[in-house]
C-alpha cells in the first residue's frame, strides 16, 4: 500500500529559481538561503520518495481570471514549465502520476472534497521552485509529481481549517492506494510577504515563527488562524501559508521537526523551510 | 467603505470577489503580456492593442500611464499587473519601490534590513498622520 512519510514547507519565491537558472546560488545574497537547503537536499537523497505531492499555487499563468478553482488535482500524464513571461524556465518537465492522481481525485470526491479534476496543465514558479530548492539542477526530477494547485490569489483562499481537513482526505486517498508508494507531500508558499500597494515590503519574523511552531506542534490550533490575522500580520500574500496544512494534514498528529530554516530577505520575501517526519 | 474585517487593513488592496469582478478586463490585458507575440502588438500600437479589453476608461488610463497603485484600487491584481510592469522593464522589487514611494534603492535597503515592521503598519487608524 502507499503511505505518507515525510512532509516539507518550502517557499516559493520566483527569484530563487532565477538564481538557481543563472547560476548565482553562491552570491552574498543568495548563498545564505541555499545554504539553507544543503540539509534538505541530502535529506531528500536518504529520503528517496516514489511520489511527491505537491500543494502549490498558480500565479495567473495555468488559471488566469477566467477560471478560479479552489483546489484543482492535476491527473496529466506530464506538466510543462510555464513561459510566465521570460521563456519557461530551464528545469526538466514533470512528470506526473496518473493512476495515483486518478486514485486521489476519486476518493477526494466521494470525502466530501469536491476539487477539480486537470488534466492538461503547465506549471510555474510555485511547483518548480520548491523542487529546485530540494533537489537542485537534476537533469530530471527524480520521482513523479502530483501537483494540487490551491487558490490563494482571488480572496478567500480556502481556510486554514478546511486544508488541514483536505490534507487528512488526501493521506486516507494515498493510504487507500493499492501499490507500494512512498508519499512526500510538500506544502509550498509563504512566508510573511506583501508584494502589493504601501504596505509592501512586509516581513513579520515574529508571526512566522509562531506559526511554524503551531503548524509543527499544535495544528488544530493553528489551522484556526483567521484569514484577516493572515492578511494583517503577515501580508496580503503571506495568506498562501494556509497551503502548508494541507501538507500538515497528510501528516501525524505527531511529527518530528527534521529541519527548520528561516530568512530574510528573498527579493520581497521571507523565506521559510520545514522538514517533518512522521512519529 | 464596507464592513469588511480587512479594510482597515492599511496600504493593502485585498483582491477580493468584488475586485476581481471589477478587474477582469484589466486583468485579463495585463496577463496576455505574458506571451511574447502579445507583447509586440501591444508595443506595435498600445491605444489599439488595449481597446482588445472592454475595460472602463479610468482603467484603461491607469494601465496606459503606470500608475501602479490606481490600477489595484481599480481592480487590478499584483500578479497580473507585474506582467505589464516587466513588460515595462521593471522588476517585482522595483515594483515595490514604486508603489510604497520609497524608490528602490531605499526599498531593497529596508528588505535586506529585514522589511518593513509589522509595528505601526497593522491598523489604518496607524498611519493617520502619513
Amino acid at each position: 500500500m502507499a503511505y505518507v512519510s515525510s512532509g516539507v514547507a518550502c517557499s516559493h519565491v520566483p527569484v530563487l529559481g532565477v538564481a538557481s537558472d543563472t547560476g548565482i546560488t553562491g552570491d552574498d545574497y543568495y548563498g545564505p538561503i541555499f545554504k539553507g537547503f544543503e540539509f534538505s537536499k541530502q535529506w531528500m537523497e536518504k529520503e528517496k520518495p516514489d511520489v511527491i505531492f505537491l500543494v502549490y499555487n498558480d500565479h495567473c499563468t495555468a488559471f488566469d481570471a477566467r477560471i478560479i478553482p479552489t483546489f484543482a488535482l492535476g491527473c496529466a500524464e506530464q506538466y510543462a514549465p510555464a513561459d510566465e513571461g521570460w521563456g519557461p524556465r530551464p528545469v526538466p518537465i514533470v512528470q506526473g502520476h496518473q493512476a495515483l492522481s486518478a486514485h486521489i481525485a476519486q476518493s477526494l470526491i466521494l470525502d466530501s472534497f469536491d476539487i477539480t479534476v486537470i488534466n492538461e496543465m503547465e506549471v510555474d514558479h510555485g511547483l518548480t521552485v520548491p523542487l529546485t530548492m530540494m533537489f537542485g539542477k537534476p537533469d530530471e526530477w527524480p520521482c513523479p509529481v502530483v501537483p494540487l494547485a490551491v487558490n490563494v490569489v482571488q480572496y478567500p483562499a480556502p481556510l486554514g481549517s478546511r486544508c488541514y481537513a483536505l490534507g487528512k482526505a488526501i493521506r486516507k486517498a494515498i493510504e487507500s492506494f493499492p501499490d507500494d508508494l512512498k508519499v512526500c507531500v510538500f506544502g509550498t508558499g509563504g512566508m510573511s510577504h506583501q508584494l502589493q500597494h504601501e504596505r509592501a515590503g512586509l516581513i513579520n519574523s515574529a508571526w512566522d515563527d509562531r506559526f511554524m511552531n503551531l503548524l509543527v506542534n499544535e495544528p488544530d490550533k493553528g489551522s484556526m488562524i483567521e484569514h484577516v490575522e493572515y492578511l494583517r500580520e503577515a501580508g496580503s500574500e503571506g495568506i498562501e501559508l494556509v497551503m502548508w496544512y494541507v501538507m500538515r494534514g497528510a501528516l501525524n498528529e505527531n511529527v518530528e521537526e527534521m529541519h527548520r530554516f528561516y530568512h530574510v530577505p528573498a527579493s520581497n520575501t521571507a523565506v521559510g523551510h520545514l522538514i517533518l517526519e512522521n512519529r | 467603505m464596507s464592513n469588511k474585517n480587512y479594510d482597515d487593513i492599511p496600504g493593502t488592496i485585498v483582491f477580493d470577489s468584488e475586485q476581481s469582478a471589477r478587474g477582469f478586463h484589466l486583468n485579463q490585458f495585463c496577463i496576455s503580456l505574458r506571451l511574447q507575440k502579445n507583447r509586440d502588438a501591444f508595443k506595435a500600437d498600445p491605444e489599439k492593442y488595449i481597446d482588445n479589453y472592454p475595460m472602463t476608461a479610468e482603467q484603461r488610463a491607469a494601465a496606459l500611464n503606470q500608475e501602479w497603485n490606481k490600477l489595484l484600487e481599480l481592480g487590478g491584481n499584483i500578479y497580473y499587473t507585474s506582467k505589464l510592469a516587466a513588460y515595462h522593464g521593471i522588476n517585482f522589487q522595483e515594483l515595490a519601490g514604486l508603489m510604497t514611494g520609497m524608490g528602490s534603492t531605499a526599498y531593497r535597503k529596508m528588505m535586506v534590513s529585514g522589511g518593513r515592521s509589522i509595528e505601526g503598519n497593522r491598523y489604518k487608524s496607524e498611519w493617520q498622520d502619513k
